[in-house]
């Protein structure tokens, strides 16, 4: 199974560690020949403004929509949320979402790193909580009809469903706990 | 908000923030056209302060925090990550810093020591800490007063990549000695390094610092990222070189690009092209005040 982890910016290393404890051997994704060769993604947390750009310096922005229209399994966290989103405020005016996940974020919305937090979630499918870390998380304002709602804070979403997406507005790479990744990893050999 | 099991401040949340920042270039900005100009390169974070180190050497004297009104207006000017510097030691200008929500606090040698003896507590604080380092020892000691977040220190305002090189190379060149070392000189490694003995052991079994490690001091061009990259820091801090070159948007974009692909000669070739004239670099023999020998 060839898993990419997006490896412009951010926290790809953890990514690449919890698909590597899982048995998969993940490609780091900075060309579009690395995006070419990989059969699902990971946009890992990190700086959405500054992967914004390079996703399209890269050429790897375009390819993406295409292969998600296709099916291709994403794993978006954080950051990669706010790229999967179909609407983005408080961001930078020009910053433009792959709009492939029909949800409406606010970036920052849950304050500024002072106001950064854990917290206990209970997700959809699974027997016991997960500890969520959300680090200048994104808020989610809503979510379309075609979004399931996997878990939530405050009744909130945090983490969201659509096709073969998962988003989280937390970083499970974070947490010492790979049961996201395993269940993402499981839609992949499915799909 | 009022939820019920929701914890700040802790060390996964505080650690966590510098894994956002891997990969990419922080940059020293002192106002907010210029903390724009960072973010429209592709900056993961700005670090907001009234002169680069290269005045802040040119004109002697004591430099201290930076006037929190300019931090705000930097702040409200961007949304990536706002971090600001306080003095060695200088707790108070650090709970200033906190208190107007500013994302990482520098304990910096680039500003003018405040205490000859003791780094700040860093556990005290909610706000995530990056402090500077010349070597292993250096580097430990100050994850033990609870720092997240090293980066070597290089001599800030020079342009000249020369100390970063050194002291990254010292760093992790002794990581890579410890992680060969047997349980027994670990002791003397701890002894030697004058660090604490369980960090030393954790570096010997995990072949890593405890936090990521960032390089500073001395990043002028697209290849010294790329170099710096490729010596193992995990992201790079740029403070003069780039608003005391020729033509800054420009240089700052390419930095950034060479950050992410510093393995691919032929991206960092293209990139290079036409930036106009780097900031003009100083020679180490013929500077008077070495920023890096303040800290212990």
């Amino acid at each position: 199974m060839k898993v990419g982890v997006l490896a412009l910016q951010g926290a790809f290393g953890l990514h690449v560690k919890a698909l590597e404890r899982l048995g998969i051997d993940a490609i780091e994704v900075r060309s579009l020949d690395n995006f070419d060769a990989s059969e699902a993604l990971i946009i890992p947390g990190g700086e959405s403004t500054t992967m914004s750009f390079l996703l399209e310096s890269s050429g790897i922005f375009d390819s993406l929509r295409e292969r998600s229209a296709e099916g291709m399994p994403i794993l978006g966290t954080c950051a990669g949320m706010i790229l999967l989103s179909s609407k983005i405020t408080d961001g930078r005016s020009d910053q433009k979402p792959l709009n492939l996940m029909s949800v409406e974020i606010r970036r920052n919305g849950y304050g500024r790193q002072i106001d950064s937090f854990e917290s206990d979630l209970s997700i959809e499918g699974f027997d016991a909580s997960f500890r969520g870390i959300f680090i200048r998380a994104p808020l989610v304002e809503s979510v379309g009809e075609e979004v399931e709602v996997l878990a939530e804070v405050n009744g909130r979403p945090v983490m969201c469903r659509q096709g073969s997406i998962i988003a989280t507005s937390f970083h499970p790479e974070l947490a010492d706990d790979d049961r996201i990744h395993a269940e993402f990893l499981e839609m992949v050999s499915s799909s | 908000m009022d939820e019920l099991n929701r914890d700040t401040g802790t060390r996964l949340v505080k650690r966590g923030l510098a894994e956002m920042l891997k990969g990419g270039v922080i940059m020293d900005v002192v106002d907010a056209d210029q903390a724009k100009i960072a973010e429209d390169a592709g900056a993961t974070a700005v670090m907001a302060l009234e002169r680069v180190p290269a005045d802040i050497r040119r004109d002697g004297g004591v430099a201290r925090m930076s006037d929190p009104e300019m931090i705000e207006d930097i702040k409200n000017a961007v949304t990536v990550p706002v971090m600001a510097k306080a003095r060695i030691g200088h707790f108070a200008e650090a709970q200033v810093l906190q208190s107007i929500g500013v994302d990482y606090i520098d304990e910096s040698e680039v500003l003018t020591p405040a205490d000859e003896a003791h780094h700040i507590d860093k556990w005290k604080f909610d706000a995530p800490f990056v402090c500077g380092a010349t070597n292993l020892g250096e580097a430990l000691r100050r994850i033990s007063e609870g720092a997240c977040l090293i980066r070597s220190k290089g001599e800030a305002g020079t342009g000249n990549i020369v100390e970063a090189v050194r002291h990254l190379r010292s760093i992790l060149g002794d990581i890579g000695r410890i992680s060969q070392a047997d349980s027994a000189e670990l002791f003397d490694w701890a002894k030697k390094l004058q660090a604490p003995l369980p960090l030393v052991q954790e570096v010997s079994e995990t072949g890593e610092l405890p936090v990521p490690i960032f390089c500073a001091g001395g990043i002028a061009t697209p290849a010294d990222a790329s170099l710096v990259m490729q010596l193992g820091a995990q992201a790079v801090f740029v403070g003069s070189g780039i608003f005391k070159s020729e033509d800054p948007a420009p240089r700052a974009r390419a930095i950034v690009e060479a950050t992410t692909n510093y393995l691919d000669p032929s991206i960092l070739a293209k990139v290079s092209r036409k930036l106009g004239e780097p900031m003009t670099g100083i020679e180490m023999d013929s500077i008077e005040t070495r920023l890096a020998e303040r800290g212990w």
